[in-house]
């Protein structure tokens, strides 16, 4: 096994969940994209820190970084979903364009 | 020999069922092949030696991905997926940005001379990850702590029905709460 064949599965991961960000009309489906996003970066830095640093133990806290990342944004994220839904029936991103510059 | 074969059979099942999350018609399909996305995905990160987060990574995303079950069923049309559905706006644009953005990271990761270490790696890495945080990373953990209890609050305020400004006006100044119905707090 060689860093790059980690790095590369994380930017596959990262690409499939930009492109479910970018493209679903649901609001969840969106969390889903961000999710797959940030399982991407603990794959990648938890195989940064076993090629290249093992020693210190700096990548392996990026990665629970990256776990309370993933738990806050999902909170959140449902959170305003039942806030918008409960104010204005809405649960997809096209209906809440009120911010469009 | 076994962990390659181990860490492909991951990455191609971590990648597919990734795709697989917006190719299906039903959102609970959708949630269980982001479960299996990440337990695949964290199947790699156990093959880098990373016990505790590894396991840390599947029991979480199992509760999480229940958790988001409930949710997709509360919010989402078709939870079954007994018709085709279709819920993309831009398709083509987002294809093209995602891909462009995956060609960019490959080619920055075969192009790049990355470093190599030749540091002994830690018998037991959860260990070293413990007296990390505990210890040097004491203020990441402190940080992630009032992350997440700021979350706590935010989410409550977020998804409460009413709360005490609907009761008692903007300035807080009513002198009786402003109820829908008969009884309740401070009545």
């Amino acid at each position: 096994m060689i860093l790059q064949q980690f790095l590369l599965l994380a930017a596959a991961l990262f690409s499939v969940g930009l492109y479910g960000a970018l493209s679903q009309q649901s609001i969840v489906m969106i969390m889903m994209g961000l999710e797959l996003m940030a399982n991407a970066v603990i794959v990648a830095a938890s195989a940064y820190w076993y090629f290249a640093s093992p020693s210190r133990p700096d990548g392996q806290v990026v990665v629970v970084v990256a776990l309370v990342l993933m738990a806050v944004d999902m909170a959140i994220g449902f959170a305003v979903t039942t806030a918008i839904f409960r104010r204005r029936d809405v649960d997809m991103t096209d209906s809440a364009a009120d911010l469009k510059g | 020999m076994w962990a390659h074969i181990a860490f492909w059979v991951c990455a191609v099942g971590s990648v597919v069922t990734g795709v697989a999350v917006f190719r299906v018609d039903s959102m609970a399909r959708a949630t269980f092949a982001l479960l299996a996305s990440f337990v695949f995905a964290a199947g790699t990160v156990l093959l880098l030696n990373l016990a505790y987060l590894g396991v840390l990574v599947i029991l979480m995303m199992i509760m999480e991905m229940v958790v988001m079950v409930v949710f997709m069923i509360m919010y989402m049309m078709n939870p079954a997926g007994l018709m085709p559905m279709t819920m993309v706006h831009n398709q083509k644009g987002s294809l093209a940005i995602a891909g462009a953005v995956f060609a960019a990271l490959a080619a920055g990761i075969f192009l790049i001379p990355w470093p190599t270490s030749g540091e002994p790696r830690p018998e037991d890495t959860t260990r070293a990850l413990g007296e990390a945080l505990m210890g040097s990373k004491m203020l990441v953990m402190m940080v992630l702590g009032l992350c997440l209890f700021a979350t706590m609050v935010a989410t409550v305020v977020l998804a409460a029905h009413r709360g005490r400004y609907d009761r008692y006006g903007d300035r807080l100044d009513a002198k009786r709460p402003h109820d829908p119905v008969r009884g309740g707090l401070n009545r």
